[in-house]
């Protein structure tokens, strides 16, 4: 989509060969592929209008860059704009001076709000405080069995009752419980429910008036489309929310409700969810979403992975093997685990800008599993110098690691490839090894 | 109260919105291209997606040149054609063939899978019909729980195994089942999951190829959960859970909030898989046939 949007771009500004002001009526073309870009990614129309407006004001007039063309220098704007507006608040969860912090979740019907209330309650307990979690959602079937799986799993208490049939009082209880076992951290996991429900609504709105929490969570789905607004609107105006967890992050919407959401409510989001596993609640980071949003693929996020997991003496450890060539099998395995331990495979390419298009795009994790395996089997000698590789040793490094003969030959063949390519890049002027390899 | 009420009560919303605002726009005022441009911008609002849109408009602006249109109301009848059309020709599921009639559930998560299913069984019952459901989402905490409640609701049998078992095994069982005891309907639930993640989607190959192992003319039916609130990434949901398991219909859930179900339109018009049955509220009773003309005109009337 970046591309596409970047290409459209570029070929309404050629007419503006070199450097010069940008000029309203060039504005005007870029700004309606703009438009259609939010559009796409789900931002609500009204919000799409003001931004573009906005986009307007700022470009026009505006000196190209020399380092840019025009359409960049455009996407730039639009870009700063975008992070402007989505993260201009700090986005912490405020700790009550007198524990404990009530945090209320809310939000449409699967949403997501009780597996990120245990994500949010592991985050806590990682603290070091010690939360507990209400099972307040009385309306959905096993709503409460779900909370309470979740709670063992992360050893956080669920606070229930099967008997209780009003969540005004189960919350307020519930509260009376935390102070007696000294919790610091009481997260409600409330029912789903329409924005449009007056009773459900009215329901929300006592609850947070008896218990009065530090912060009232909206949950919202990062697919939601052009209703995000109507949503956050309702939550906003008759519950009143405090910040934003963003879900389901890990498909491939674009996330235009992100936009739409804090547009309309000027609220923070806090946290984004990842995952379905319970680990998986990370902070947000506005540029990344802005980027996402514009279909950039999330860059950053992919960068500051690699950077945790290949640290700078490594890198210079394995620019040496290349300079020296002397690359090894064990160089393989090291670069191969370390991009696993960035995590999922597929989360990682999902960020690379233009991968997100390619359909169908398998991704065997197994394989990095055969590789590796492969690789142990082989002796030390093997490992350095492959060309004493014959077939009987084939033969043995397959059973040891469980494979056929084919399979060590694709890696030995993989191996030589790489080696190859290495040696390429040896040999261009001013090389500079990135952190990183991208096998 | 009446499917045709109860239907436009739970799209009043979409109606106010939708034809207030396109009613403000043209009455008593030219057709010109400024009002399509304002008609444009009414259908991405309600999700319809930038493609069929701009279909749709191509074909006023088309008619607005020829004449024919000449006042508003000419104009909406001609919009409600338009969009009737996209959608196609009514296709309720009919439970016929070889027995069980299988049903096989898929859909990201959150979008009300277990939900539908409970209100499916409960409409298969009162048309007489035996019913088996499979409690196949053995990944989410409660999630067979979730299922074997509404098992009771709509008193079916259900089939499960253990939490974190194999759903292909629980989908075989449960197809097996229903063949020797001779039931009418088994309804399969499946663990929600992101249409991204090729390795839980591979898994849903694998519980298809298990059901066909039993009935190779099974599952009769594969049903995309998906829910109107959903942007333009439910295009994509469509596209990819087709091309893995092939989908055979839409249920498309919630409709009784805000959220218009314009999605609906851009998946009939990219991927041609019709919406079958639509989800209007939260009661057991509240799962409907999907017809394309009275959807339009409760859009409309």
């Amino acid at each position: 989509m970046f591309e596409s949007l970047n290409e459209k771009l570029e070929s309404i500004f050629k007419k503006l060969k070199g450097k010069g002001l940008l000029k309203e009526e060039d504005i005007e073309v870029a700004l309606k592929e703009i438009r259609l870009a939010l559009l796409e990614a789900d931002v609500n129309f009204k919000v799409v209008k003001d931004f573009v407006q906005k986009i307007k004001e700022k470009a026009t007039g505006k000196e190209v860059l020399e380092s840019l063309t025009p359409g960049q220098q455009v996407i730039k704007i639009v870009n700063e704009e975008l992070c402007e507006l989505l993260g201009k608040t700090s986005s912490r969860i405020h700790l009550s001076p007198n524990p404990p912090t009530i945090i209320m979740m809310v939000g449409l019907h699967g949403s997501g709000k009780t597996t990120t209330a245990a994500k949010l309650a592991r985050v806590f307990k990682k603290e070091g405080r010690r939360p507990m979690l209400v099972a307040a959602d009385l309306q959905r079937p096993a709503a409460i069995d779900q909370l309470v799986t979740l709670g063992s799993q992360i050893d956080v208490p669920v606070y229930f009752s099967k008997d209780v049939k009003d969540p005004l009082t189960l919350c307020t209880e519930s509260v009376k419980k935390s102070r007696i076992e000294a919790r610091d951290v009481l997260i409600l996991d409330t029912a789903g429910r329409l924005h449009i429900d007056d009773t459900l609504m009215t329901e929300l709105k006592k609850i947070k008036e008896s218990v009065l929490p530090k912060e009232v969570l909206l949950v919202a789905d990062a697919m939601t489309g052009q209703d995000a607004v109507n949503i956050a609107k309702n939550f906003e105006e008759q519950i009143g929310i405090d910040g934003i967890i963003l879900t389901k992050m890990d498909g491939d919407a674009r996330g235009g409700a992100a936009l739409s959401i804090v547009a309309i409510t000027r609220k923070p989001i806090k946290f984004i969810g990842v995952g379905e596993k319970i680990e998986m609640l990370e902070p947000f980071y506005p540029e990344r979403i802005a980027s996402r949003i514009l279909g950039m693929g999330d860059v950053l996020s992919f960068i500051e992975k690699a950077q945790k997991s290949f640290d700078q003496k490594e890198a210079e450890k394995l620019q040496k093997a290349i300079m020296d060539e002397t690359f090894t099998f064990d160089d393989l395995k090291d670069q191969l685990l370390k991009m696993r331990n960035m995590g999922p495979l597929e989360n990682m390419l999902n960020m690379i800008p233009g991968f997100n298009k390619i359909k169908n795009l398998n991704i065997d994790e197994r394989e990095f599993v055969k590789v590796e395996a492969i690789i142990n089997s082989m002796t030390g000698k093997e490992r350095k110098d492959h060309n004493i590789i014959n077939g009987s040793r084939r033969k043995r490094i397959a059973s040891g690691s469980g494979t056929t003969a084919a399979d060590v030959n694709r890696v030995i063949k993989q191996y030589i490839e790489i080696k190859k390519m290495l040696k390429m890049f040896k040999g261009k002027k001013g090389f500079k090894l990135p952190k990183f390899l991208p096998f | 109260m009446g499917f045709f009420t109860k239907l436009k009560e739970g799209l009043t919303k979409t109606r106010k919105n939708l034809v207030e605002r396109v009613e403000s726009i043209i009455t008593g005022r030219k057709i010109d291209e400024k009002t399509l441009e304002e008609l444009e911008e009414i259908l991405i609002t309600s999700d319809v997606g930038t493609k069929a849109t701009s279909e749709i408009i191509s074909v006023l602006r088309e008619k607005a040149k020829n004449g024919a249109i000449y006042n508003t109301e000419s104009l909406k009848d001609l919009l409600k054609t338009k969009m009737v059309t996209i959608l196609g020709h009514p296709q309720p599921i009919v439970v016929n063939g070889n027995k069980p009639f299988v049903i096989l559930t898929v859909g990201v998560n959150g979008v009300g899978k277990t939900t539908t299913i409970g209100k499916l069984a409960n409409r298969f019952r009162s048309q007489g019909l035996s019913v088996i459901l499979a409690a196949g989402d053995t990944f989410r905490a409660a999630g067979i729980e979730q299922l074997e409640i509404w098992a009771k609701r709509a008193d079916s049998q259900l089939l499960k195994h253990e939490k974190g078992s194999d759903p292909a095994a629980v989908a075989f069982d449960a197809v097996a089942a229903a063949k020797s005891k001779g039931i009418d309907v088994v309804i399969i639930d499946t663990a929600g999951r992101l249409h991204t993640k090729s390795n839980l989607m591979e898994e849903l190959k694998k519980v298809r190829r298990t059901i066909e192992k039993v009935m190779p003319d099974a599952p009769q039916e594969t049903l995309l959960v998906v829910d109107a609130t959903t942007g333009q990434n439910a295009v994509r949901q469509a596209e990819l859970f087709n091309e893995t398991i092939g989908v055979t219909g839409i249920a498309l859930t919630k409709l009784d909030g805000t959220a218009k179900g314009g999605i609906v339109f851009a998946i009939k018009k990219g991927l041609d898989i019709p919406v079958k049955l639509i989800g209007v509220g939260e009661g057991i009773d509240d799962l409907r046939d999907f017809d394309p003309n009275e959807f339009v005109e409760a859009l409309f009337s």
